[in-house]
């Protein structure tokens, strides 16, 4: 399969995973408001894997679509980095998670805004705007609970650090020559980015140490089997039923 | 006001507005209503939430997190509405987790399928309106305004169900097979809605001249089956009521009433799964309780900071920005939310929400007051900020308008054929 193709999974792949660990969150959240803002999150994720996918699908041409490659795949087969597969843990690690991923997210949306492959640009045009919001809902919680109680404090830097190691993974080389885009490059302004919050939040930045890497390849994490086993055995019990 | 105009205000079906003097028994039935439904709507959330996860597509999916997001919206919605009848709403919660208020009976019963997902929406949301059309005539201001919001969001939970349903039913064996058996649980649950029957209701008549309520349960019951045994017929699923038939002579359809005894034993807290349900709730709020003491610290932090910035503060100001900080610790401040619903129109009162400094309020009311699309630019303003007329001083503020008539350019009719008046 084309290059193309296989970013279009990985945009996707990442979108559709973290979408499913958001939306956990429902009927659970520390806060009936944040119970909204959580979905909303969840809601703005799933379109975009949805775009991202039947983009995909199409672009493939084997009679499969956002359904087929969402339920019908297995593990290996999947290309989200492993940071969006992390359990949701504390409120605090679900903030760091969206925060780092919605910061990677908002400016490479941006950029491929601007690609000249226009089904591509246009999904990434939405999808900006999608994050750049996720990007303000996470810094503002970033920031209440590094600066809050002692306990907040704790709780909100043991996230940061536990998820960080995750995040190298997201500037390895990966791209089609359609996106014309090394991930690389958007470590330094993601840093920029990221590091202005956490200053905020009275927090520093972890030190670079082990590093996951492999889910663009097809290799996760041991929470990553059970998340699609719940997600895919409706789908999979009933063979060929449409919904 | 007093009380006789409270009266003369029911007897000319005109609204009750948050600040006019109530009876004591209006303005407690109406909390009692309106936290039993803002519970309902929250703890509603549950037996769907639990199918999120395993939506078979991610169309389904997205339909019904928008759907399970809208439930909490409706809580908040309600919890506001009770904030203006002096309820609030870290009391209201303490009242459900500790099982003094009531929920509505059929979130007590399990999810076990897919299509309990869809026979749920189709019934119990479909129940929802049919109680709640009624409802949006109800003689409190604030409750009617939200109940109009939160009707039409029921008529999208309603209809996504029944077209979940229908998907399955022109689905495999399997799939109508589910839909058969999930229609049969959820049947019951649906009717009970209604509440008791009249001749046992407790609270019906008193609600009923008040207008809080504006029919009766067994009216609305008997709405509800009328709709559904053609919608059923579509679906080609056998409601599992054996006396049910249609009977010309009352033009409406004859069948049983749901298990009174049974109803009132699971709002009683002893239904299949209430104790998982309530547990589920209380563990939920117990284990946010630092992520709103986190938010709250901040927000108290910010206004230290920002008065140390502006010098020195007297005494009684000082002392005044520690009372604010302990009331900020035991619940989050109320703030308004004003909507500007496109360009060229004035912010709008769209409704209130906690939060604990602006920053919070603004990214709440985006998710809340304006996720359909109904707004372009937004105000939030703590309550406590606002000033209002005194509603004693009403007819000395505006009456005297009344008689000023030759204030409107209609009072000077212009002579035919002269234009450009
Ligand atoms: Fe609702
Ligand atoms: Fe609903």
């Amino acid at each position: 399969m084309t290059a193309l193709f296989d970013y279009l999974l990985g945009l996707g792949d990442d979108a559709l995973v973290a979408a499913q660990r958001t939306a956990e969150w429902c009927a659970r959240a520390p806060q009936l408001e944040e119970e909204v803002a959580l979905a909303n999150v969840a809601l703005d994720q799933l379109g975009q894997a949805r775009a991202f996918l039947t983009y995909a699908a199409d672009l493939e041409g084997a009679g499969r679509d956002e359904d087929a490659l969402a339920f019908l795949r297995d593990e290996h087969e999947f290309r989200n980095v492993q940071l969006v597969e992390l359990p949701n843990g504390d409120f605090a690690t679900t903030v760091a998670k969206t925060l780092l991923l919605a910061a990677y997210q908002n400016l490479l949306y941006t950029r491929l805004a601007q690609v000249a492959e226009p089904r591509l640009a246009g999904i990434a045009a939405k999808a900006a705007k999608e994050s750049a919001f996720h990007v303000s809902y996470a810094s503002v919680w970033t920031v209440r609970l590094g600066d809050g109680t002692p306990l907040s404090h704790r709780r909100m830097r043991d996230a940061v650090e536990e998820v960080w190691p995750y995040t190298h993974e997201l500037f390895e080389p990966w791209a089609a020559p359609e996106a014309g885009l090394d991930p690389a490059a958007l470590r330094g302004p993601w840093l920029e980015v990221v590091g202005r919050v956490l200053g905020e939040a009275t927090l520093t930045r972890p030190p670079d140490g082990w590093a996951a890497t492999g889910g663009r390849a097809g290799r996760h994490t041991e929470w990553f089997g059970p998340l699609l086993a719940e997600m895919q055995y409706v789908h999979r019990a009933h063979v060929g039923a449409r919904w | 006001m007093s009380i006789s105009a409270f009266d003369a205000l029911i007897a000319a079906d005109q609204k009750i507005e948050h600040q006019d003097q109530m009876p004591d028994g209006y303005r407690e039935s109406l909390i009692r209503q309106i936290a039993q439904h803002a519970h309902s709507e929250i703890m509603g959330m549950q037996p769907e939430a639990a199918w999120i996860g395993r939506a078979p597509s991610l169309a389904r999916k997205a339909v019904l997190i928008a759907k399970v997001q809208d439930e909490a919206g409706h809580g908040l919605y309600l919890y506001a509405v009770a904030e203006t009848l002096g309820a609030r709403r870290e009391d209201l919660l303490d009242a459900l987790h500790e099982g003094r208020q009531k929920y509505l009976s059929f979130i007590n019963y399990p999810t076990l399928t897919w299509a309990d997902v869809g026979a749920l929406a189709w019934l119990t949301d479909g129940a929802a309106v049919v109680n709640q059309v009624s409802l949006c005539r109800t003689s409190y201001g604030p409750y009617a305004r939200a109940l109009v919001r939160i009707c039409r969001e029921e008529s999208f939970h309603h209809r996504q169900g029944f077209d979940l349903l229908l998907a399955l039913s022109r689905g495999t064996p399997e799939q109508r097979r589910e839909l058969q058996e999930a229609v049969e649980r959820w049947w019951w649950p649906a009717l009970a809605m209604f509440g008791p029957a009249d001749s046992r209701s407790t609270h019906s008549a008193s609600s009923m001249a008040w207008r809080i309520k504006r029919a009766s349960n067994d009216e609305l019951r008997q709405r509800f089956v009328d709709l559904c045994v053609p919608q059923a017929e579509a679906l080609g699923v056998r409601l599992p009521d054996p006396a049910l038939r249609w009977n010309a002579e009352r033009g409406h359809h004859d069948f049983t009433p749901p298990d009174y005894d049974e109803l009132m034993r699971v709002v009683a807290g002893d239904g299949p799964r209430n104790r998982q349900r309530l547990a589920h709730r209380r563990r939920a709020h117990e284990e946010g309780a630092w992520v709103r003491e986190a938010a709250a610290a901040h927000a108290a932090k910010q206004a230290a900071r920002q008065s140390a910035a502006t010098g020195a503060l007297e005494d009684t100001a000082q002392e005044a920005l520690a009372q604010e900080i302990d009331a900020v610790e035991e619940e989050w401040p109320l703030w308004e939310v004003f909507v500007r619903p496109r360009r060229g129109l004035g912010h709008t009162h769209a409704g209130s929400l906690r939060a604990p400094d602006a920053a919070v309020a603004l990214h709440s009311a985006r998710d809340l007051y304006t996720r359909r699309e109904e707004g372009v630019s937004l105000w939030v303003v703590p309550s406590r900020s606002m000033t209002s007329s005194d509603p004693d001083l009403k007819d000395a503020y505006f009456a005297p308008a009344a008689d000023k008539q030759y204030r409107h350019a209609s009072s000077f009719p212009p002579p035919e054929g002269v234009e450009g008046l």
